[in-house]
């Protein structure tokens, strides 16, 4: 059980890290990192599918397959742009 | 630590969860610096693999048709969509992608609360707060994020305004944070329904009156937005990869969303509460006409000029004028004459969406310049070909402390000793603002689609050589 101030060490370090790791990105990736942590919060996914897993009544589990279908359209769609995106940044350094 | 299966898989799905978040953190930073970048989505997209697997491990095989069918049917239309749209049309995917994080953050929250008042249990008022606050950044996240999306994807029109539109915004908002704190007090189904109608209400509210030019700076928002609700979310679930990783990208996307708003000299609160757009001068208060040239005297003049400076805007990437346009380079660099690209921090829809479309097409890097370096230059240049830009080389910007715009930073095109401006027609740009710029003495408007006119300069430019000149 993560709980009171566990958790808020938690949400205060992550907070940190995430400010520290970007605070120097040049602006021509300001695109493709905005889209690849659009991925990353894809993980809701994991979240979506213990909450249906867990699901025992007709509405609870309407409820958690369309939060499962969304946290999977995050996801995949979130990989596949951004990896297309960073594609093009490979094809123009060979040059 | 026992080995018998009941505490194995918890455990390694927990190890799992960790080695996902660290994998999270990592490719997130290989993907802020460009020699890094494709290492770092592959990494967090391995991370997210494995983070699913694991689930399917604790989960224990419950609801497990409903699971793996709700995958799928999430995963196989984005993918396919995600694989086939065009590089221009990425920021409102972004958006849109981003509004389903959302959602789900959103579903999580209500099937929680749903699910304590069926079983009657009394979970801790911490617990209980977080399910709301990040049921209700999701569900804003969501209808928000699909405003943005059709808004930029020109399914809707650009602005929506009504007198007293802020002070209706804020009572929803209120009301909406009300009905909150009265189910973290006591849940109860319909106040639960109230609830996620007026959140998603507030979300639709907050995005409508935004012009498109700022939409870039509220998806980022939204962004940050769905990364706390997914944290949030990640609490009551007990799950700490969904706190970690939702975490680092609110914290990221809020950084992100700053650098944006800064580089266009507009504040967060400013895109958000002041109504941008409509006032500003029009076109009687500008002194002048528009010029319009043709093909063949705009090539003379390129084949004149020893420096040129492109700039492009979106309405370059939409005519998908931009391999058009470098072809035309090439020509007139084997001529000896010196190119470069001059690039708005906003140019395209977010900032760095034009070097992907430049890099897409070919252009090498070294020519693309930004902003504050290649401003001082515009002075010493011959000609200054303008496809697709409008707000952000609008001097209006800079004199007129009336104009929507006043105080962005914009590209010195008007000190360039010719403007050759490429525009299918007259009209206002995105911003729907007049752009003095046309107006001036140095500057001609070329009227056509932008790769017909960079396919005319260019045939026109060979004519010149086989004429021996005009």
């Amino acid at each position: 059980m993560i709980d009171g101030f566990l958790a808020l060490y938690i949400f205060i370090l992550a907070a940190f890290t995430g400010h520290e790791i970007i605070s120097r990105v040049p602006v021509i990736l300001h695109t493709p990192l905005m889209s690849g942590s659009n991925f990353v919060h894809g993980i809701v996914l994991v979240g979506a599918m213990v909450a249906l897993a867990h699901a025992d009544s007709t509405l609870g589990k309407v409820i958690g397959f369309i939060g499962v279908a969304l946290g999977a359209g995050n996801a995949a769609g979130g990989y596949v742009v951004t990896e297309r995106m960073l594609d093009m940044f490979k094809s123009s350094k060979g040059k | 630590m026992n080995l018998d299966m009941a505490t194995l898989l918890p455990n390694l799905a927990k190890a799992s969860y960790l080695i996902a978040a660290v994998l999270f953190i990592l490719g997130i930073k290989r993907m802020s610096s460009p020699v890094t970048a494709r290492k770092g989505i592959v990494q967090a997209g391995i991370g997210m693999v494995l983070a699913t697997l694991a689930t399917f491990a604790i989960t224990g095989g419950h609801n497990l048709g409903l699971i793996l069918g709700a995958i799928a049917l999430g995963v196989i239309p984005t993918w396919l969509w995600g694989k086939k749209v065009a590089m221009t049309d990425m920021p409102q995917m972004v958006a849109l992608f981003n509004g389903m994080g959302g959602g789900s953050a959103a579903a999580i929250g209500a099937g929680e609360m749903i699910k304590f008042v069926q079983t009657g249990a009394s979970p801790s008022k911490t617990t209980l707060v977080l399910a709301v606050v990040g049921a209700l950044i999701g569900a804003i996240s969501m209808s928000g994020s699909i405003i943005a999306w059709a808004k930029l994807d020109g399914r809707m029109d650009k602005r929506f305004t009504f007198p007293g539109q802020q002070y209706f915004n804020l009572l929803v908002f209120v009301a909406t944070l009300a009905i909150g704190a009265m189910l973290v007090m006591k849940l109860e189904v319909p106040l639960i329904v109230a609830f996620f109608v007026l959140a998603l209400l507030v979300g639709i509210l907050m995005t409508l009156p935004i012009g498109g030019a700022d939409m870039p700076v509220v998806i980022s928002l939204f962004n940050a937005f769905t990364g706390l609700a997914v944290a949030f979310e990640g609490y009551v679930m007990q799950i700490e990869a969904l706190i970690i990783a939702g975490m680092v990208v609110g914290a990221a996307g809020m950084l992100l969303t700053q650098l944006m708003a800064k580089a266009m000299n507009r504040p967060i609160s400013g895109v958000l509460f002041s109504n941008f757009g409509g006032g500003g001068q029009s076109a009687a208060d500008i002194q002048g006409s528009q010029k319009p040239i043709e093909a063949s005297d705009a090539a003379s003049l390129l084949y004149l000029a020893e420096k040129v400076i492109i700039v492009p805007g979106y309405g370059m990437a939409v005519a998908q004028a931009q391999h058009k346009i470098w072809e035309l380079c090439k020509q007139l660099r084997e001529r000896g004459k010196e190119i470069k690209f001059a690039i708005h921090p906003v140019a395209g829809r977010m900032p760095g969406h034009m070097n992907v479309l430049l890099a897409e097409a070919g252009v090498p890097y070294d020519l693309i310049v930004d902003m504050e370096e290649i401003n001082p230059e515009f002075a010493t240049c011959d000609v200054a070909i303008v496809i697709g830009a409008n707000d952000v080389v609008n001097p209006v910007a800079k004199t007129d402390k009336s104009s929507p715009i006043y105080g962005m930073p914009i590209l010195d095109v008007a000190n360039a000793r010719q403007v050759i401006v490429i525009k299918r027609g007259k009209g206002a740009g995105f911003a729907g603002i007049e752009n003095a710029l046309f107006y001036q003495d140095n500057c001609k408007m070329l009227y056509a689609d932008g790769q017909a006119a960079a396919a005319a300069l260019s045939t026109e430019l060979k004519a010149i050589d086989g004429g021996g000149g005009h």
